[in-house]
């Protein structure tokens, strides 16, 4: 079902191939073509949109890196990405590094604390993990305001935009380019990863951690393994954010995010690389909804019924996928794929 | 020394609160297995629900009572109906998300009827204040303190000794023997998520007679999680003991170790996550918890 009627594979190489066929590799790259070309006829309001939406991405692979694929499930991924996002901060606006030094260190401290509250997953699983990964977001955030010499605490921090030789990622088009890039090689890596060594451990880590022990699979650093590579994305995503707004505070990281975030994988798809980037897509835009429709309600009921649409919204689309699509988005995908292959045929 | 007693007093109210949030998450627990992060939003409304009927009806207090009570009742059914039971045998996450999604509804419906104000209606309920010496114990303390004591007295008899109690403790062990056994576990699944919002309500009710009630409130209910932790996911009376005993440290901590700290501490804020913690790193099972044993 996964290839078009008339294709067969011959060879392991062929089985393993993700784009299959010349039709897969022509709307890849006409894909890849028609968003590289965003900038040219979007304006700026749509590219913001666009930006923050890559932004998610990126962060949302990891959390599916960490969740979907190895099982360990985190609430506090807006707590990882604040970590990034303050190191980048710190280290361009008060040390004056460049960005393109700041952001792998931003990605490595994010993985490093991503370590440091991973350690106890080899012990505890399920909600208890989901109670120290909500422990942890809140310890960052109060760290985090405790060391306000250095970020400036409640009060935040002005950072400085990125630049290249004399070049400036001032306009929006630009900074969009930047995150396309950094979004497409996250897919990427994210896609290839799970089909390596590492991948399959965290599949099996998953479907049955015991029994993934007995077959030989270590625990500890796979588990470990997966809260790094996790976090290295909130990482780069926190540290891609702040450098957009050219500020940092906390307010970027509710713990609401982390939730939203989760939520994001649910209405994608868990453990699969498309279905975060289809949650992504669609809750995004639809918190462009809110936003638009959120002012006009509140003139129309009462003032807080944009504050509140927001919240029953977002709880309502996660209530729904739960119910009546567990496997979202991407499923659905998948299944559309597979009708339109067989059509006429329902079989 | 006067200082230190106010301390541990108005944590001891603190730590009422928390045991309350703590001791509806343990029932669901014990009976279903799901986790229940809304707890807290549970109380919240409460506390909502009785300015409604306490200020904005002017009703007196025994009415108030029965009728949040049915309320409670109502919004349980509905809750097991519509969301949890469509839900069993699903992933431990699929649950969890579904209450952090109803605690984001439910929160999201407080902000539209109650504004998302902070309401209090002090002076209705009866209150007691009582004073050691120059040491004055706030009432808070006293209803919080009796109310848990009675719940948590009423529910080990009705887990102890009834029917129903009994078929709840046995369905969170096994719910396919208990199914052969001739006991509704749909029945039982109801039951338990009713005893949570009632109790949930109740709570809710007191505290915003003594100290008010507002959105933020709900967020009380991710710091209970410290306390359930610390007693045992599955052990009532530790979520009291618990509940008392990060309250009063938590006070503590913050009374003496905020003005050292950078920035004005805040340490209240964030001490029940650094006790979670300890607590999953040490003693995942908690103080009075069982400890879990596995196979494949």
């Amino acid at each position: 079902m996964g290839l078009p009627s008339g294709t067969f594979n011959q060879s392991y190489g062929q089985d393993m191939a993700i784009f299959r066929t010349r039709t897969h590799w022509v709307m890849l790259l006409a894909f890849l073509i028609f968003l590289f070309a965003c900038p040219l006829f979007f304006s700026d309001r749509i590219l913001t949109i666009l930006t923050i939406i890559g932004i998610t991405i990126i962060s949302v692979h990891g959390l599916n890196i960490l969740t979907g694929y190895c099982g360990q499930i985190s609430l506090g991924h807006a707590g990882f990405m604040a970590v990034g996002a303050y190191t980048s901060a710190v280290l361009t606006a008060k040390l004056d590094w460049s960005f393109w030094a700041a952001l792998p260190c931003a990605a490595l401290a994010a993985g490093m604390v991503g370590l440091l509250f991973g350690l106890p997953s080899l012990r505890i699983k399920g909600f208890y993990l989901i109670m120290a990964t909500i422990a942890a977001h809140f310890i960052i955030m109060w760290v985090i305001l405790q060391l306000y010499s250095v970020t400036g605490g409640g009060n935040g921090l002005a950072v400085p935009r990125p630049e290249i030789g004399g070049f400036v990622f001032k306009s929006k088009g630009s900074y969009f380019y930047l995150v396309l890039i950094i979004a497409c090689l996250g897919t990427f890596f994210a896609k290839n990863l799970v089909r390596t060594r590492a991948g399959r451990a965290f599949i099996a880590i998953r479907d049955n951690d015991l029994a993934a022990e007995v077959m030989g699979v270590n625990l500890l650093s796979y588990k470990l393994l997966a809260f790094f590579i996790g976090c290295v994305y909130a990482g780069v995503a926190g540290s891609l954010l702040v450098h957009y707004f050219a500020f940092a505070t906390v307010d970027q990281f509710p713990f609401m995010n982390s939730v939203w975030y989760l939520g994001m994988l649910i209405v994608g798809g868990m453990g699969s690389t498309a279905g975060a980037i289809f949650g992504a897509v669609s809750l995004k835009l639809l918190d462009e909804l809110v936003t638009i429709v959120g002012p006009i309600l509140s003139a129309a009921v009462a003032p807080q019924a944009a504050a509140s649409l927001g919240l029953i919204m977002r709880g309502l689309v996660i209530i729904i996928f739960l119910i009546f699509e567990p496997r979202g988005l991407a499923h659905r995908w998948q299944m559309v794929k597979a009708y339109y292959r067989l059509w006429p045929f329902s079989h | 020394m006067s200082f230190f007693l106010q301390l541990v007093v108005s944590g001891f109210a603190l730590g009422m609160v928390y045991a309350l949030i703590a001791i509806g998450f343990v029932i669901i627990l014990k009976c279903s297995k799901a986790f229940n992060i809304a707890q807290g939003h549970f109380v919240m409304i409460g506390g909502y629900l009785g300015f409604t009927f306490l200020v904005t009806f002017h009703l007196p207090v025994w009415a108030s009572l029965i009728l949040a009570v049915a309320a409670a009742i109502i919004l349980g059914l509905l809750i097991e109906r519509f969301t949890l039971r469509p839900l069993v045998g699903q992933p431990v996450l699929a649950v969890i998300m579904m209450t952090i999604a109803l605690a984001t509804v439910l929160e999201g419906l407080a902000t539209l009827v109650w504004g998302g104000e902070y309401k209090t209606y002090h002076g209705v309920l009866p209150t007691i204040t009582l004073k050691i010496g120059e040491l004055s114990i706030p009432p808070e303390t006293l209803i919080g303190v009796m109310v848990s004591i009675a719940v948590v007295t009423i529910l080990m008899l009705f887990f102890r000794y009834t029917r129903s109690g009994l078929a709840m403790m046995a369905t969170a062990e096994d719910e396919q023997v208990v199914q052969s056994a001739g006991i509704k576990v749909t029945t039982v699944y109801a039951l338990s998520w009713v005893i949570a919002c009632v109790v949930g309500v109740i709570g809710g009710i007191i505290l915003g007679g003594v100290s008010g009630v507002m959105i933020p409130l709900a967020n009380v209910g991710l710091k209970a999680f410290a306390v359930v932790l610390l007693g045992g996911v599955n052990s009532i009376g530790g979520a009291i003991v618990a509940g008392i005993m990060v309250g009063v440290l938590e006070n503590i901590a913050a009374g003496y170790l905020d003005p050292l700290l950078p920035s004005g501490g805040g340490l209240a804020s964030v001490f029940p996550f650094i006790v979670m913690i300890i607590v999953l790193i040490f003693r995942p099972h908690g103080l009075f918890g069982l400890v879990e044993i596995e196979r494949i």
